[in-house]
Order: C-alpha cells, then sequence, then structure tokens
C-alpha cells in the first residue's frame, strides 16, 4: 500500500482527491436537480391520465407505469444510452447520410431518470388525486372556473400538499439512482470516488466517502423538504 | 327526498360520446404504444439471427438461474437479519433503537451500487487481514459480496416493514391478548402476526421485485446474473437486442410477481370484503 496517510489522500488540491470528488458531487447534484422538473411535469400528466374517465388516456398512463416500473432502472439505462444513439442516426441518416450521433451520458442519464421517476411519481399524485373529493372540482365548476383554471386554482394547491411526503421518497430514490449513471462513464460521486479508489489502491476509504456524501445529501434534502412542509403547512393554516 | 330520486341522483353520468379531444389523445398515446411495441417486434423479428440465440440463450437461463439465487437467498438471510433490527427499532432501550436506526438510515440512505462496491471492492482490499482471520475465500467471490450487500440492504427495507406492520396492529390487541393470559410470544404469533401479514403482503412483495429489480447490479461487480450475460453478449456481439431480451425477460418477471401478490392480497383479505 502506498505511503501517503489517509489526510493526504483527502485533502483538496493535486495530492489528494477532495476537489475530484467534489466536482463529482456537483454533477449528481445538477443531475438530480435537471431531472427533478422534468420528472415532476410528466408523472403529474400520467397520473391526470390514469384518473382519467377516458379509458384510452388511463390505458396509455398504465402501460407507462407497468414498463418503467417494471424494467431494472440498469436495463432502461443500458437500453438508452446504447439504443438511442442507433435509433437516432437511423432516423439522422434518412436525411444526411454521413451523420454521426453521440449521446452524451449526462443527458442519457437525465431521460432515464426522468422516465424512471415520473412512473414512480405519477403513482403518488394518483393516490393524491383519488384523495380529493369530487365537490372540490364540482365546487370549482359550480363558481364559473374552467376545467384548467379549477385544476390550477383549487385543485393543483391540495394535490401538492397531499402529495409531497411522497414526492419525498421518490427524490431519494432519484438522488441514490443518479449513482447508476457512473456505469456509463459519467463523471459523478461514485465514479470519481471509484477512480480515487483505484489510483490509490484505499478502497475501502474512498467507497466510504461516497457512501458517507450519499448520505448527507439525504440528511440535507430532508432538512430541506421540513422546511418546505413546514412552508405549506402554514399555507394550509391561513 | 324519495328512494327513487336518490338512486336517479346516484346514476353515474352518461359516457362521452363521439370524438372529445381527450378521446383523440388517448387513441393517439395508445396508438403510439402499439407502435413502439410493434417497432419492438418487428426490430427483434428483422434482426432474428438464430446463431445469436442458440449461442447466448443456455447464457441467458444460467444468468436467470443466478439472479434467482441471489435474490432468493438474499430475501431469506434479509429476513432472518430484519428481525433483531426491528426488534431494536421498536426497543424502549435508547441505545439499541439508535443503533438500530443508524443502521436503517444508512442502508436506506445510501445507494445499492455504493454498498455492494464498499463490499466488493472495499472490504476485498483488506486480503491479507481476510486471509488471517479465514473469510477470504467469501470476499473473494463477486456472487458472495453481491448477496452479503444485498442481504445488509433489504434487512434495513424489511425491518422497517415489519415494525411498520406490527405498529399497525392496535394496542387493544395486545391488552386483549394479555388479558386472556397468552404471553407475549404466543400473542404476537397467534394474534398480532395474522392481522400484521395482511398489512405487510404488499410491502414485501415490492421488496421482492425492487430486489429483482436491483439485482441487476451486480452484474458490475462481475456476476453473470441475467443482466451480466446480456452485458457480455453485447460487448461480443454489439447487438442491441441482447438487453432487449434481457428487458422482455425481467419486465415478464416483475409482472408475474406483480399479480401474484395482488392475488394473494385479494385471497387473504376475503374476510373484509363484502
Amino acid at each position: 500500500m502506498p505511503a501517503q496517510s489517509i489526510w493526504t489522500l483527502l485533502s483538496w488540491g493535486p495530492e489528494g482527491w477532495s476537489d475530484d470528488i467534489a466536482s463529482g458531487v456537483l454533477v449528481t447534484i445538477a443531475l438530480a436537480l435537471a431531472t427533478l422538473p422534468i420528472g415532476l411535469v410528466i408523472g403529474f400528466f400520467i397520473a391526470f391520465a390514469k384518473q382519467h374517465e377516458e379509458p384510452s388516456l388511463r390505458l396509455a398512463g398504465n402501460i407507462y407505469t407497468t414498463v418503467f416500473r417494471g424494467l431494472p432502472e440498469l436495463v432502461t439505462l443500458f437500453l438508452f444510452f446504447f439504443g438511442m444513439p442507433l435509433l437516432l442516426q437511423y432516423l439522422v441518416r434518412l436525411f444526411n447520410p454521413d451523420a454521426t450521433i453521440d449521446v452524451n451520458s449526462f443527458v442519457a442519464g437525465m431521460i432515464v431518470l426522468a422516465l424512471i421517476f415520473s412512473s414512480y411519481a405519477s403513482e403518488v399524485f394518483l393516490s393524491a388525486f383519488r384523495a380529493i373529493a369530487k365537490g372540490q372540482y364540482e365546487g370549482g365548476y359550480a363558481i364559473g372556473l374552467s376545467t384548467w383554471q379549477t385544476m390550477r386554482l383549487v385543485i393543483l394547491p391540495q394535490l401538492i400538499r397531499i402529495a409531497f411526503p411522497g414526492l419525498e421518497n421518490c427524490w431519494l430514490s432519484l438522488l441514490k439512482d443518479t449513482s447508476l449513471v457512473s456505469v456509463v462513464n459519467l463523471a459523478e460521486t461514485l465514479r470519481q470516488s471509484g477512480v480515487a479508489a483505484r489510483v490509490t489502491k484505499h478502497s475501502f476509504l474512498f467507497y466510504s466517502v461516497a457512501a458517507l456524501i450519499f448520505l448527507a445529501l439525504a440528511v440535507l434534502s430532508s432538512i430541506a423538504t421540513s422546511y418546505i412542509l413546514r412552508y405549506l403547512g402554514r399555507r394550509e393554516a391561513q | 327526498m324519495s328512494v327513487s330520486q336518490a338512486i336517479v341522483i346516484d346514476k353515474p353520468p352518461p359516457q362521452a360520446r363521439g370524438w372529445p379531444r381527450v378521446r383523440i389523445l388517448g387513441y393517439a398515446l395508445v396508438g403510439i404504444w402499439m407502435l413502439f411495441g410493434a417497432g419492438i417486434v418487428a426490430y427483434l423479428v428483422y434482426a432474428w439471427n438464430a446463431e445469436f440465440f442458440a449461442r447466448y440463450a443456455p447464457a441467458y437461463l444460467q444468468g436467470l438461474g443466478t439472479t434467482l439465487s441471489l435474490v432468493s437467498i438474499s430475501m431469506v438471510v434479509g429476513a432472518l437479519l430484519s428481525l433483531p433490527v426491528a426488534y431494536g427499532r421498536m426497543s424502549k432501550n435508547p441505545t439499541l433503537s439508535a443503533l438500530a436506526y443508524c443502521y436503517v438510515y444508512f442502508f436506506r440512505g445510501t445507494p445499492l451500487l455504493v454498498q455492494t462496491y464498499l463490499v466488493y471492492y472495499g472490504i476485498g482490499s483488506f486480503r491479507p487481514e481476510l486471509e488471517t482471520v479465514g473469510l477470504w475465500w467469501f470476499f473473494r467471490e463477486a456472487f458472495y459480496c453481491g448477496v452479503f450487500a444485498f442481504s445488509l440492504n433489504t434487512a434495513a427495507y424489511q425491518a422497517e416493514i415489519l415494525r411498520g406492520a406490527i405498529e399497525s396492529v392496535a394496542r387493544g390487541q395486545w391488552e386483549g391478548a394479555a388479558s386472556l393470559g397468552l404471553h407475549r410470544l404466543q400473542t404476537l404469533r397467534k394474534v398480532i402476526m395474522p392481522q400484521a401479514i395482511i398489512v405487510a403482503l404488499r410491502p414485501y412483495g415490492n421488496e421482492l421485485i425492487l430486489m429483482i429489480k436491483a439485482s441487476a447490479i451486480v452484474a458490475i461487480i462481475t456476476v453473470y446474473d441475467l443482466m451480466g450475460n446480456a452485458k457480455l453478449a453485447y460487448a461480443k456481439s454489439f447487438d442491441i437486442q441482447a438487453y432487449i431480451w434481457v428487458a422482455i425477460v425481467y419486465l415478464v418477471m416483475v409482472e408475474i410477481l406483480r399479480h401474484g401478490v395482488e392475488w394473494i392480497e385479494r385471497r387473504i383479505t376475503v374476510h373484509l370484503h363484502r
């Protein structure tokens, strides 16, 4: 084993690995934060489709969740990472014969995580939709709001409050799932720690660091969500 | 209000007729899915390669066996480990409950992939020490490391399921059993468990499904499970159908399990339906 002490290895700068791992942490956070809004919006619309009275819309939504909740995250990731370029290349070559396509691993990871996140989030939204009494819609229509206005002004504020704890769980699993994107060479926390582990031969140390970073991110998220929850609760009290 | 009026009012609203906008959208979306499915089937037919199939199908079958044994061993070991953890979580002893809480928080708060690396590469890096203790044979094998990490991970989740189920049974049930003279173990077995199982069944089913899905990650630490064989097949042939086939197998497995759990749930809650 190398003679460097643990503290040198963990220091900031050319000798240590903290700066490399920190850049990985930024990528992890960026990936999770970039996925969140896309996943939330898709998840909301899927849930909306699944509780709609139109059977074909329900069917389409149910197929979506069945597929993306049923496939292992890793399989979805590999299918997209390796399959997407083939498909795009085929399509692009119809117009431009010598184009080549490379899929960025950040974008591939973002798409896959959004698909997975939205299928789980749609279940949360769906049960929130079911918790809202029908009278809320009828009340909205009775005072002359349109369908869209009722959704935005009456249903959505209640929906968010009911769905929030479930969405927090979805966010935590999204945060953990970002580590899978390291497999397709995205330089995020786990990937950078892995590089450090391989170079220095201190595997246990660096993988523990990665685990602690994910743990810290989870703790930070739960602090943040408790603030948001308190804010939502205050809104309700008014 | 007369009874007949109430019946008239309770009728569901009539189905929309014709082609309202949502129906067009719904049919279009279902159509996209059908096109997508047909596209995959067409691709598999078009790219049908008897040699590929003959070469890799046995490997996939063997990989399926590895996946199933990994998941079943981990689930059983995890179930055994979850008993003391759940006991600790419910215990009134602050040290015990804090320890159990930390265990659960660690394994639920970090990615399974990190835990698997930590076991396989992390613990595996202490080779001389492990050799002196005589445990090197265990941590040398990627499969055993996978089982080790998965068991610890699922134990944390199962402990929470168990705790939630037991705590969902009302206190009066314990007190009632105590007043009948049953001791704690008898109460647990004859009064609490039959009620807790109904609550726990669905989460246990979900945990099993999550484990099957998560088991794909052992392919990264060189275990040749279903996913591992797909990776190998792709690396050798550069044929995307390697992953399409594996996706179909996983999807079928998960769907069978999901419907099985729903069937069992219907069976054991017969007395609750009217």
